[in-house]
């Protein structure tokens, strides 16, 4: 127990840190490195509005400008100022719908993203998975084959693209799914049964969108990995030995090929994310893309640095459970 | 290299397949070549014609002809993904031949960068970057920059590898007879390590350019250059679906999607056909 912790434990939890670190800092260096100005661009667009202001009220705004954005004092200063508010969990006031904190905005999107990646990641996780490893073990099989196909299709069309063709497809050309929103705009967010099912119907698009490209990926792995396996000494033997197949299949194939699969899941946590952003913001859905677009579209930087901060932190808190629950399926991790 | 081709071409029906998607993306990157007019000329063709003879993919609401604009956009798109390719390669096999043969605390110091890079969500940061230097962010700039996000998944693979040609007896021999550790590295492990490298390659040019078209939709890169992306852009600008220009659209998506499928299809055949195992299974021997 004590070789676990120390060989297994505290490397995953140190290698959390880290990746939290080089966020943080890549996330404050980035601004520092950039051409553009945000005081300055904030100041000019004010100008550009058109209202008059009197020269002392531009400097008096300068000043409070490069107080909130943190620029005041010697870099290093600043860098720990820096850490300082994050581990309060100050992320600043939001610059588009002043003077909203960044962290309420957050704190209402991020429910819708975490459900709707959650959901797609376990569903497509299993799916895939069971589905590829049939298509090893029946490989002559037509409707495997055909999951084959499809998935060989679905797999490399970049997220944006397969939500604009279903959009196109099932809400504009065939209107059987409503075309944007998680909910009809003007409805109440409440606790019902009625407003959970029109969320549910709202949801179902972006859902399949991201299941249908999530299954083709693992399905293609899990095919992959059990193609090697099937060979293997101790399945013909099971087979020989006249197992059921359900539990050769379960027990001797999926049981095996279920570990790198895991490990590929906590590997493409970071890529499946960013896809799952940019298909809310394809679909309206209110979570953190959708965000991030009305942040952008809105020139408010205090927002999209705490997008960025919340996803690096989000993510790597997603692959520290990953890794926590892995020895539960690896006795080897375990017994060490 | 022509009696490999042959053989696929002869052997793997994806690859057929994606010869024929990669032949057709580069006939029409090619075009832009002979394109009568630059790229970001406007109100050259009447607006909003559906595709016809005389316009293969119609043409826009700001009266440029979409098939000249769709080739110099794919022949951008493409370029971006082998800029962003050669880079993210060079970090790769780098790092990936250092931790890999170096082992020990470089190996582990390397390796925890590495793996972090792959955990960080790269959206948001680009995002960030690209809202930082709005505009002012152009194909090549941005090619670069996915370049220097894009290295950590293949690293890893030819780490491992390298790992595994360490305890090869011809590595033995080499030290043995003196070989420096460099030229080991490069003369007698690059090598081996080069078929997996040409098989990412591919796989980093697809994410590459679906992270433009991403950026671009949201209009963070430099939306005066024609690439798939930015073609999109235009397209939700002037609300082509609701305006019913539905071809504005359709031309992308069906360019991407076939250049899509054409990489991803020649990756997977020859990251099969680079794996012995399931070359002979294929085959039949």
């Amino acid at each position: 127990m004590r070789k676990f912790v120390l060989n297994y434990l505290i490397p995953r939890i140190g290698q959390y840190f880290l990746v939290i670190f080089l966020g943080v800092t890549l996330t404050f260096i980035i601004p520092r490195l950039s051409p553009s100005d945000p005081v300055e661009r904030q100041v000019s667009q004010l100008m550009m509005s058109g209202s008059h202001v009197s020269p002392e009220a531009i400097i008096a705004m300068r000043e409070a400008l490069t107080e909130m954005y943190g620029l005041s004092g010697s870099l290093w200063e600043q860098y720990l100022a820096f850490w300082g508010r994050l581990l309060k969990g100050d992320l600043g006031p939001s610059l588009s719908s002043f003077p909203t904190p960044v962290t309420q905005l957050l704190a209402t999107a991020m429910p819708w993203t975490f459900g709707l990646l959650m959901t797609s990641i376990i569903i497509s996780w299993i799916v895939g998975n069971i589905l590829g490893a049939l298509a090893s073990y029946y490989e002559k099989n037509v409707a495997i084959q055909i999951v084959d196909v499809v998935s060989q299709a679905v797999r490399p069309i970049p997220y944006y693209i397969m939500a604009l063709v279903l959009l196109a497809v099932f809400a504009y050309w065939i209107p059987i799914f409503p075309f944007s929103g998680a909910y009809p705009p003007g409805t109440r967010v409440e606790f019902s049964l009625s407003f959970i099912l029109t969320v549910i119907r709202h949801s179902l698009l972006p859902l399949f969108s991201l299941v249908l490209i999530g299954i083709g990926g693992w399905f293609i792995g899990m095919k992959s990995l059990t193609s090697n396996i099937i060979s293997e000494d101790y399945v013909v033997y099971a087979e020989n030995a006249g197992l059921p197949k359900n539990r050769i299949l379960s027990q001797y194939i999926i049981r095996n090929a279920m570990l790198p699969q895991i490990t590929g899941l906590a590997l493409q946590i970071g890529l499946i994310f960013s896809g799952a952003l940019i298909m809310e913001v394809v679909f309206g859905y209110p979570g953190m893309g959708t965000l991030t677009f009305q942040a952008v579209m809105a020139n408010d930087y205090t927002l999209i640095m705490g997008i960025t901060l919340l996803s690096i932190v989000g993510v790597a808190t997603i692959v520290l459970i990953l890794d926590f629950i892995y020895p539960l399926f690896d006795p080897r991790v375990r017994i060490q | 290299m022509l009696t490999v081709i042959r053989d696929l071409l002869k052997y793997d029906g994806r690859f057929r397949v994606a010869f024929v998607f990669l032949l057709l993306t580069l006939i029409l990157a090619a075009l832009s070549l002979f394109s009568p007019y630059a790229p970001n000329r406007t109100f050259l063709v009447p607006q909003d014609m559906p595709p016809s003879l005389q316009h293969p993919f119609g043409t826009n609401s700001r009266g440029q002809d979409l098939l000249w604009w769709m080739a110099f956009a794919v022949r951008n798109s493409l370029i971006l993904g082998i800029i962003t390719a050669i880079v993210s390669r060079i970090i790769a096999i780098f790092v990936g031949l250092v931790a890999g043969y170096r082992g020990g605390g470089i190996d582990r110091l390397l390796m925890s960068f590495n793996d972090s890079f792959v955990v960080l969500p790269v959206l948001p940061i680009l995002i960030l970057l690209s809202f930082l230097l709005q505009g002012q962010l152009s194909l090549v700039a941005l090619a670069l920059l996915l370049g220097l996000f894009g290295w950590p998944w293949d690293a890893r693979l030819i780490r491992a590898q390298v790992l595994s040609l360490k305890e090869r007896s011809f590595t033995r021999t080499a030290v043995y007879s003196g070989t420096p550790p460099l030229k080991l590295t490069l003369r007698e492990h690059l090598p081996f390590v080069l078929p997996v490298v040409f098989a990412t390659t591919i796989n980093n040019m697809l994410w590459a350019i679906g992270m433009e078209v991403t950026l671009s939709v949201l209009g963070l890169s430099d939306v005066t250059v024609p690439t798939i992306g930015t073609t999109i852009f235009w397209a939700n600008q002037h609300q082509a679906l609701v305006a019913g220009v539905w071809w504005w659209l359709a031309a992308p998506i069906i360019v991407a999607v076939v250049l899509f499928l054409g990489l991803y299809l020649l990756f997977s055949s020859v990251n099969e056909f680079i794996d012995p195992r399931t070359r002979l299974r294929r085959i039949g021997a």
